[in-house]
C-alpha cells in the first residue's frame, strides 16, 4: 500500500507540471495546444544535449530546456496562432494548426536527435525506504523540484500583475482588454510559460527515464484526460486531473492483473464526461 | 578523290555518330540500371528505431554496394536504390504503404514491416501483387503454408527462449520466473510463447499477468509488483529499446537482484544511458555484430552504417542481413527474378552463400523448416548476449534448425 502511495504521488508531481502548462494555454488562447507532449519531449532532448553532448551541468540544462522551449512556444504563439486566429473564426483551425506544429516538432526532433531513447546519467543516486516502500533518490529529487516549480508557477499566476492579468484574460477577454491590459504581449507569454513548463517537465523526466522523439502523442494525451478531468483551462482543475490520473494509474498497475488499468480509465472517463462534460472543477457552457 | 574522300570522311563520321547513338545509351542504361528495393516500417512515434534501423541497414548496405559499382545480376550490374515508406506503426498505412510499393512503384522485394500486426495486414496486398516481403515479425502464419511470399528477417522469440532459458537454468540457477510484456500482439504473444517455454523447462511462474501499454512513460508502477515476487529472472516480452532499460533501473531501484532476458535485440549505447549503473545483467539476442565473431566486411558496415545513421546501432547487427540475402537470392535466380518472384522462390531452398558477416567460415542459408513447415526465415545466426560492465558480451552462441 505504502509503494502505491509512494508511486502515485510521484506521477502525480509529475503529470501536474504537464497539465499546468496545458491548462494555462487553454485558458488564455482558448488553443487546444496539440504539440505540448512534443514540447515535453523537446525539453528532454535539450537537457540530454547541454548534459551529454556539452557536459555542462544539469542545473544549467534545465534552465536551457525552460528557456528554449519556452521561447518556441512564444514563437509558435506571435508567428502561428495570432494569426490565425486574426484571420479566421473557426476554432478547427487553430487545433489543425496545433496537429502541425506537433508534427514539424516531432520530426524535427528526429532529425536532430535521432530514433533513439535519451537519458542523462542519474543526478543523484540511492534509494530511500518508506515503510515498505522504495522511493528512490533521482525520484525523491523530480518530485520536490515538480512542487516546488508547481508552487512558484501558482505563486506568479495568482500574486504578481502579469500572473493576474493572464488569469484575467482567461476569465473574461472582452473585460480585461477594456482594462488596457496589453492582451498580445499576455497571450505570448501565457503560451511561452505554458511551453516552458512542459519543457522543464521534460527535462526532469529525462533524468528518471529518457526520452525519444516519438513520446510526445502519449504526453499529450495524459495532458488532454488530465483537464478533462479537471476541466479545462481550470488551473487547480489540472492539478486535480493529475493527482487523479496519477493515483489511478499507480492503484490500478498494483491492483487489477493484466493490461484492464487504462481500459478502466478511459471507461470511467467516458461515463463521467456523460455526467459533468465540463470536468470536476470546470464551469458548465453558459 | 577529295570529294570520294570526304564523303568517305562523312561516311564514316555518321557512322561514328550512328554508333554513339547506338552504343551510348546500351552502356548508359548498363551503368545506371537500377533495382529498387522497398522498406516500409515504423519510422515515427516510439517504435521508430525498429523501422529507422531497417532504413538505415538497407541503405548503408545499398550505399556498400553502390560504391563498387552496383550489385552484379546475370551479368549486369545494379545500382541498388531504396524506396522507403513510413507506416507509423498503423495497419491502415502499412496497407497503403504496401499498396503503393507493390503497386504504383512496381516493387517485387521490400524489407518490413516490424510488428506482428502491420505484418499480417501486409500479407493480401503482397500476395496479389506478387511480392516478396521480409517482416521482423513473429506470426507464424506468415510463413506457414499456404503463405510463402514472407520470409522472417531475425529469429523468433520463440526459437530463442527454449535456448536462453536452458541455459540460464543450467549455468546461472535460475529458477523462478516473471514475465512483464508490452500490451500489443507481438509483446502478449512472446509472453505467452515464453511462459509455455518455461513451463517445458520446469521454472516456476511467479507472475505473467503484468503487461504495459506502448506509450507508457514510467515503469515504476508496473514493476512494482512483479520485483515484490522477487523472481531469479525477469522476463521483458518484446521490450523495445527504449523501454528495457527503463524497466531494468526501475526494477534494481526497488530492490531486485536478479537477472533479465529479453528475446527482442537491444542497443548497448541507450542502456548505458538509460539504466546506467543498472545496465548490467541482461540476456538478450544480438545480432552478427558481437567484436568476438565479426567479419571485417561488418566492421565495413559498421562504419558506413555510422556515416548513414549518425551513430551504430546494436540492432543494426541482425537487421544487416535482410538486403545482402535478397540480393544474393536474386543473383542466384537470375535477372528474370527481378520482375517475377516465381524464380526468386524456386531459388530458396537450395540457396547458400558464405556468411559475409561473420569471420569464421560458415554458410548462410534460408532455414525455418522446423517451425514453419517450409524455408522462410534468414539463417541468421543466433547470438545471445548479457550486459557487463557497459558492453554486450558473448553469452551463448547457437543456430536455428535448418
Amino acid at each position: 500500500m505504502e509503494q502505491i502511495l509512494v508511486n502515485g504521488t510521484i506521477l502525480a508531481a509529475n503529470y501536474a507540471l504537464i497539465a499546468l502548462g496545458i491548462t494555462l494555454i487553454f485558458s488564455i488562447m482558448n488553443v487546444l495546444n496539440f504539440a505540448h507532449g512534443q514540447m515535453f519531449m523537446l525539453g528532454g532532448l535539450i537537457v540530454y544535449y547541454v548534459c551529454v553532448v556539452l557536459h555542462l551541468p544539469y542545473a544549467l540544462a534545465l534552465i536551457a530546456a525552460v528557456v528554449i522551449v519556452g521561447l518556441i512556444g512564444m514563437l509558435f504563439e506571435d508567428v502561428f496562432f495570432q494569426r490565425v486566429m486574426r484571420i479566421s473564426n473557426r476554432e478547427e483551425n487553430t487545433m489543425l494548426l496545433a496537429v502541425g506544429t506537433s508534427l514539424l516538432l516531432e520530426n524535427a526532433a528526429l532529425s536532430l536527435f535521432g530514433e533513439k531513447q535519451r537519458a542523462i546519467p542519474p543526478i543523484v543516486s540511492g534509494v530511500y525506504r518508506i515503510g515498505n516502500a522504495f522511493l528512490p533518490a533521482s525520484r525523491a529529487l523530480v518530485l520536490v523540484l515538480s512542487l516546488v516549480l508547481i508552487a512558484a508557477v501558482l505563486v506568479f499566476v495568482n500574486y504578481t500583475k502579469t500572473g493576474r492579468a493572464m488569469r484575467a484574460l482567461a476569465q473574461d477577454r472582452t473585460a480585461t482588454l477594456l482594462m488596457g491590459v496589453d492582451a498580445k504581449r499576455i497571450s505570448t507569454l501565457g503560451f511561452g510559460l505554458g511551453a516552458a513548463l512542459a519543457g522543464v517537465a521534460g527535462g526532469l523526466l529525462i533524468s528518471i527515464s529518457g526520452v525519444n522523439a516519438g513520446i510526445g502523442t502519449a504526453i499529450s494525451t495524459k495532458a488532454f484526460i488530465m483537464i478533462m478531468i479537471g476541466g479545462a483551462g481550470v488551473i487547480s482543475g489540472s492539478l486535480l486531473g493529475a493527482v487523479v490520473l496519477g493515483f489511478a494509474e499507480a492503484i490500478g498497475y498494483a491492483l487489477i492483473p493484466g493490461s484492464v488499468t487504462y481500459l478502466l480509465i478511459f471507461v470511467a472517463l467516458i461515463v463521467f464526461l456523460l455526467f459533468r462534460p465540463q470536468g470536476i472543477m470546470g464551469k458548465p457552457a453558459a | 578523290m577529295v570529294n570520294a574522300s570526304r564523303r568517305s570522311v562523312l561516311k564514316g563520321a555518321g557512322a561514328l555518330a550512328l554508333a554513339t547513338t547506338l552504343s551510348t545509351p546500351s552502356i548508359v542504361r548498363a551503368q545506371e540500371k537500377a533495382l529498387r528495393i522497398g522498406q516500409l516500417g515504423v519510422m515515427s512515434g516510439p517504435e521508430a528505431s525498429w523501422g529507422l534501423v531497417n532504413k538505415y541497414s538497407a541503405l548503408a548496405t545499398a550505399e556498400m554496394w553502390n560504391d563498387k559499382g552496383g550489385y552484379e545480376i546475370g551479368g549486369t550490374k545494379y545500382k541498388i536504390e531504396i524506396v522507403s515508406v513510413d507506416d507509423r506503426n498503423d495497419p491502415k498505412l502499412t496497407v497503403s504503404g504496401a499498396e503503393r510499393l507493390t503497386g504504383s512503384e512496381n516493387i517485387r522485394y521490400f524489407i518490413g514491416p516490424n510488428t506482428d500486426t502491420t505484418a499480417t495486414s501486409v500479407r493480401p496486398i503482397a500476395e496479389k501483387n506478387n511480392a516478396i516481403y521480409f517482416p521482423y515479425a513473429f506470426a507464424r502464419s506468415l510463413y506457414t503454408k499456404p503463405a510463402e511470399n514472407a520470409i522472417l528477417g531475425m529469429i523468433a522469440s520463440y526459437q530463442v527462449a527454449p535456448i536462453m532459458y536452458q541455459q540460464l537454468k543450467e549455468q546461472r540457477g535460475v529458477k523462478t520466473i516473471g514475465f512483464v510484456a508490452r500490451n500489443d500482439s507481438d509483446g502478449l504473444l512472446q509472453r505467452d510463447e515464453g511462459v509455455k517455454v518455461a513451463q517445458t523447462l520446469g521454472l516456476e511462474i511467479v507472475s505473467s499477468s503484468d503487461t504495459y501499454e506502448p506509450t507508457i512513460t514510467d515503469f515504476f508502477p508496473v514493476m512494482s509488483n512483479l520485483v515484490s515476487l522477487a523472481p531469479d529472472l525477469i522476463v521483458l516480452s518484446s521490450a523495445a529499446p527504449a523501454h528495457a532499460p527503463q524497466m531494468m533501473r526501475v526494477a534494481r531501484e526497488l530492490g531486485f537482484q536478479g537477472l533479465f532476458a529479453c528475446e527482442a535485440a537491444q542497443d548497448i549505447k541507450i542502456i548505458n544511458e538509460v539504466a546506467g549503473e543498472y545496465g548490467d545483467g541482461l540476456i538478450s539476442i544480438g545480432g552478427a555484430s558481437t567484436p568476438e565473431i565479426r567479419s571485417p566486411y561488418m566492421e565495413e558496415f559498421i562504419a558506413r552504417y555510422t556515416k548513414v545513421a549518425g551513430e551504430w546501432n546494436d540492432e543494426a547487427g541482425t537487421k544487416a542481413y535482410a538486403l545482402e540475402i535478397l540480393l544474393a537470392t536474386l543473383a542466384a535466380a537470375g535477372p528474370e527474378a527481378i520482375d517475377d518472384i516465381a524464380p526468386f522462390k524456386a531459388a530458396i531452398d537450395g540457396f547458400s552463400m558464405k556468411n559475409p558477416f561473420l569471420k569464421e567460415e560458415s554458410q548462410l542459408t534460408y532455414v525455418g523448416t522446423g517451425d514453419f513447415g517450409q524455408k522462410r526465415q534468414i539463417g541468421v545466426p543466433m547470438v545471445i548476449t548479457e550486459t557487463k560492465g557497459g558492453a554486450f558480451t558473448t553469452f551463448a552462441i547457437s543456430s536455428v534448425a535448418s
